[in-house]
């Protein structure tokens, strides 16, 4: 089940708001769709990312993928533990397997992405 | 599933590409390969006709034995790699790469007509392929067979029944375990397959096969060696033999190996972080060395490992370079093929 209480962009990657601070990570379908992750490259805390653009890469053992930010901001928390062992984002990609934590500079942007509705109809048509 | 040379093969069973070469390299899995080329040479020109063509030199080779070996053209670029077993005095099985075998057939042909005595039969359609590898891939087949396997040692072939086909069993593979390569009637595959997975061998897919074969050092024609490689830059100088009587690719390959080869293979592992992939640069102070021809994550090893050609000058052990993996440069380092060996 895709969780409704966070929003989705078309790259598949998952938004959840605490105040003014984004969480990052990517949905169950990007990582059924990838396989096996074994690597992923994330930025370092402080630096920027911005909406739809590219942050870092993910790759399972048969491909690669850019991660792409759902959100403009600053980069408060990196997720570590991913880096370590990357197949936690293939068990746990609504919770552990979270990547970064972003001060938006800007909180309406998230209204733009879609809920969790939409963007199961999304996947549903792929 | 994926198409692949003209067959429809799974990239991975739902276990997972992780699993499966886990599977492989702790107890037995097993790859459908029924889309790997067999071709039957017989006739008293057999063996003569297959030494003009094959490194093999397959009259030196025991019937009941196997050997890896490239194909060469008369300029020594690499066709194919393939194994040979000799099955009878005049009989020979050649089982080539799938996306190969148009090529492979197209260039014998002729060859063949005009040497001679032999006969070629493609029965790659008649009969399938179930390669079981892993360290207790023996010890099952031994379970479910009417002969024991295990007397058939690594490289040999033979005869056996196992879930009531008739089949010829191999003890080669490509995936750096022990194991077997079985060769059933087509009608027979799918019972066979069903009675592996009931012993409890686990089905894998191309994905995991392709990781199995670059940890154990093995190449891959199309990917690691193309007909515009020769054998000696690809480091595969013992598995070449251009002494039999009217080897075609003798004049090349013996002047290719008088001049030595200004690039050579090598494997390396990454220091920094990155995968190397097919087609990425390899660079020195910025300059290009080379070319990485096959990389990937090792499960086994918990490493980045890669195969690539470079400048001889960077061959040697713990020689560094980088690669440029879409734009990062990372620190890579020479070390020696294969990454991985059983133990046996």
């Amino acid at each position: 089940m895709t969780p409704d209480d966070r929003r989705y962009s078309k790259e598949h990657e998952w938004t959840q708001l605490d105040g003014s601070v984004a969480t990052i990570g990517i949905t169950q379908f990007a990582t059924e769709s990838l396989g096996d992750v074994v690597f992923v490259d994330l930025p370092e805390v402080g630096s920027e990312v911005s909406q739809f653009g590219k942050f870092g890469e993910i790759e399972s053992v048969k491909a690669v993928s850019d991660l792409f930010s759902p959100v403009s901001g600053t980069i408060v928390a990196r997720n570590d533990a991913v880096i370590e062992n990357p197949e936690i984002v293939n068990g746990e990609p609504y919770d552990d397997g979270w990547l970064l934590k972003v001060e938006m500079a800007d909180a309406s942007a998230v209204d733009g992405l879609m809920s969790a509705a939409e963007y199961d109809a999304l996947t549903a048509e792929s | 599933m994926v198409p692949f040379a003209g067959w429809e093969m799974p990239l991975s069973y739902p276990g997972g590409i992780l699993a499966e070469v886990r599977a492989v390299r702790k107890t037995a899995g097993m790859f459908d390969v029924s889309h790997m080329a067999r071709l039957r040479f017989s006739g008293i020109g057999a063996v003569p006709f297959l030494d003009t063509v094959l490194s093999a030199d397959v009259a030196g080779l025991k019937v009941g034995r196997s050997r890896y070996h490239v194909i060469c053209d008369e300029d020594g670029g690499i066709i194919d790699d393939a194994l040979v077993y000799r099955i009878a005095e005049q009989e020979c099985l050649l089982v080539v790469n799938s996306g190969n075998a148009d090529d492979v057939v197209e260039w014998l042909r002729p060859r063949i007509e005009a040497h001679g005595m032999v006969e070629m039969f493609n029965y790659t359609e008649q009969i399938g392929m179930i390669a079981v590898q892993g360290p207790e891939a023996v010890a099952i087949l031994d379970r479910l067979s009417d002969t024991p396997l295990s007397a058939i040692r690594p490289f040999r072939i033979g005869d056996a029944t196992i879930a009531g086909a008739r089949l010829r069993a191999a003890r080669t593979g490509y995936t750096g375990e022990d194991g077997f390569e079985l060769m059933p009637p087509r009608e027979s595959m799918l019972a066979l397959w069903d009675a592996l997975k009931d012993a409890g061998v686990e089905p894998c897919g191309l994905g995991s096969r392709d990781v199995l074969r670059l940890e154990a050092g093995f190449m891959l024609h199309g990917t690691d060696i193309t007909r515009d490689n020769d054998p000696y830059e690809a480091g595969l100088d013992r598995f070449v033999h251009i002494g039999s009587p009217g080897y075609l690719a003798h004049d090349a390959l013996s002047r290719i190996r008088t001049r030595g080869t200004k690039r050579i293979m090598v494997g390396f592992q990454m220091v920094g972080r990155g995968i190397p992939r097919h087609g990425q640069e390899i660079l020195s102070d910025g300059q290009p060395v080379g070319i990485v021809t096959s990389g990937t994550h090792s499960p086994t090893l918990d490493a980045n490992i890669g195969m690539g050609y470079v400048d001889r000058r960077f061959s040697t052990k713990a020689s560094r370079f980088e690669i440029d993996v879409r734009g990062r440069f990372i620190e890579a380092e020479v070390v020696p093929l294969p990454f991985y060996s059983a133990r046996r």
